[in-house]
């Protein structure tokens, strides 16, 4: 076990350097009101954080990260562009036995600025790289952005593509819709029984047969659904080349450089995805402006898509050789999450978190 | 001493009492009648411990007890990790209910968790707030929802008469056990064809901490 001071020392260490790299630092609270986090993240979001009950606020959540008091208080008073640092415990239930921490040290930092994404994105990546350079860590990048193109640009109904979207950080789903929707799964017997009822009469005799009316979900809102169901039966599938592009995507994986040939090689198929390249390509320049190697930088198109994050573009991580620790760092880029919590407002946003508990036990070992 | 924890009434401790009988211990309930204390005849070193089927769980956990006899629904709701806490010793073959999804009838639109999950985002995008599931099973239908991919949903705790928060408008979808399905049907209910949380039954479980010598018994038990 790494001392806690030691781990505070180094905390404050990490915490200086994004001072000197021109980060504010912030101040945040450790109870959160729990309603917003239950908005973002759903359900899931109580089985890792650990949820108590103030007597006049309600239910509340011990912070599980920075980033929504972080934003929360820039979209109500911040002045643009704006650099923050911050140093402080945060807390994730663990379902598991193990060695994990459930409660630990994060020191982040964000950047917002308008101007120029990529660019930011580049600063914070190279920023966390320097820092964190003496101790040989395997780096892991993507951007969600260029799957969210590919799939805002099918060539099929906008309920599929909203349905996909909505699923794009659950892996699985996704790829169970994807398969359905490009005609690969055939369609499950339970909803070909379901169409043939539904075929057979109107929504409103089905649910008068269906016995007595109960719940708060409207006939209406059943019958919209059914006669959706049937639309989306008599919808053609995504074509076979652009799911071929789409599955090729969803598994690329490669040096930065050599992703971006290839993803330029595909984009006449997929042109949609052309302006998400394009910033693909921009980062990759500013990467490289800033010394990061990128013919040798990893590249995962699907890197970052798991449940419980909010990343919509750029994604990075830092991994020690040891697979059994969590990522030493690991951040991105969060605009959509900017207009979920702005209330109408939004701002291109780019960060990342430290561990400053496992930087000191890795320091310790060499 | 070994140290036995079994249901204090009803047909789960009738039951439980007629598998150890069977095998040679009888069970049997002492002092007044409202008096929870129990012996076992027929074998030294056993004690008997009368507790309510849902502390079975906490009270192998804490060590306790050194065996237990509750529902598996009991242990894999209440207990983290429940497999590194708890070992499964043998299936008493009685108690046998299913933890379900339902939702109203009425859905014809609705039929497995795939059609829950796009009803439950029209839900949220008409009504302003998830789609709220009744159940007193956080962790069993929280996990198998993510397992599933179902998002929009919230879960609201319920501890009875879980079936009639529909009616009540208090929930839109329930999970709750159900053994023949008569409540649910009674309630206006279906359940969905791939909603199958779990299948649950009476269990003797072994605390793993235990450091209580169980070979004489369980010899005794044919396990």
């Amino acid at each position: 076990m790494t001392p806690k001071a030691a781990i505070r020392a180094e905390a404050e260490r990490l915490h200086a350097a994004f001072v000197a790299a021109g980060a504010v630092p912030v101040e945040a609270d450790i109870l959160l009101p729990a309603e917003t986090l239950l908005d973002l993240y759903g359900e899931d979001i109580r089985a890792r954080a650990y949820t108590t009950h103030d007597p006049l606020r309600g239910e509340m959540m011990l912070r599980p990260d920075f980033t929504v008091p972080v934003v929360q208080a820039h979209m109500s008073h911040g002045a643009e562009p704006a650099r923050y640092c911050y140093l402080g415990e945060v807390f994730r239930k663990q379902d598991r036995i193990s060695d994990r921490a459930s409660e630990y040290l994060q020191v982040g930092f964000e950047v917002f600025d308008r101007t120029a994404p990529e660019a930011a994105d580049a600063e914070v990546f190279a920023l966390f790289q320097a820092m964190l350079a003496d101790l040989a860590l395997r780096p892991a990048t993507g951007d969600i952005g260029i799957l969210m193109s590919a799939v805002r640009g099918l060539d099929t109904t906008p309920r599929r593509r909203a349905a996909l979207l909505r699923h794009i950080w659950r892996p699985k789903r996704f790829r169970a819709l994807l398969d359905r929707f490009a005609g690969r799964a055939p369609i499950p017997a339970a909803r070909a029984r379901l169409l043939e009822r539904l075929a057979k009469g109107t929504p409103e005799a089905l649910i008068a047969e269906a016995g007595t009316f109960v719940g708060l979900r409207s006939a209406d809102e059943i019958a919209a659904r059914a006669v959706a169901l049937l639309e989306d039966a008599g919808a053609k599938p995504i074509s076979a080349p652009e799911a071929a592009m789409l599955y090729d995507l969803l598994t690329l994986e490669a040096p930065a450089a050599a992703a971006l040939l290839h993803l330029r090689g595909i984009t006449p198929m997929l042109p949609a995805i052309a302006p998400a390249v394009d910033r693909f390509a921009a980062r990759l320049e500013a990467l490289s402006a800033r010394g990061v190697d990128v013919s040798a930088l990893p590249f995962e198109a699907s890197h970052g898509r798991t449940s419980l994050e909010y990343y919509d573009g750029f994604v990075f991580s830092f991994h020690a050789a040891d697979a059994g620790l969590p990522p030493v760092a690991s951040g991105g880029r969060y605009d959509a999450l900017t207009a979920v919590l702005g209330q109408g407002a939004s701002i291109p946003a780019v960060g990342g978190v430290i561990r400053p508990g496992l930087v000191a036990r890795l320091r310790g070992l060499s | 001493m070994i140290k036995i924890g079994v249901p204090s009434k009803g047909r789960l401790m009738e039951q439980t009492f007629a598998w150890f009988g069977a095998r040679g211990l009888a069970m049997r309930r002492t002092g007044a009648e409202r008096e929870y204390s129990g012996a076992v005849d027929g074998i030294d070193g056993v004690e008997l411990v009368l507790l309510a089927a849902s502390e079975v769980p906490r009270e192998l956990e804490a060590g306790r007890i050194d065996l237990g006899v509750t529902g598996t629904d009991l242990v894999r709701e209440e207990l983290a990790d429940w497999g590194r806490v708890v070992a499964e010793v043998a299936p008493l073959g009685f108690g046998q209910a299913d933890l379900i999804l339902a939702v109203p009838s009425v859905w014809v639109d609705v039929d497995t968790l795939d059609d829950l999950d796009a009803a439950a985002a029209a839900f949220r995008a008409a009504h302003g707030f998830r789609l709220r599931i009744a159940t007193k099973y956080h962790r069993l239908v929280r996990d198998f929802l993510t397992e599933n991919g179902v998002a929009d949903y919230q879960l609201v705790d319920s501890l009875g008469a879980t079936e009639g928060t529909v009616k009540n408008l208090t929930a839109e979808a329930i999970a709750d056990i159900t053994s023949s399905g008569e409540t649910l049907r009674a309630n206006h209910l279906k359940i969905l064809s791939d909603g199958l949380i779990l299948r649950s039954e009476a269990m003797l479980f072994r605390a793993r901490a235990s450091q209580a010598d169980l070979g004489p018994l369980m010899a005794r038990l044919g396990l």
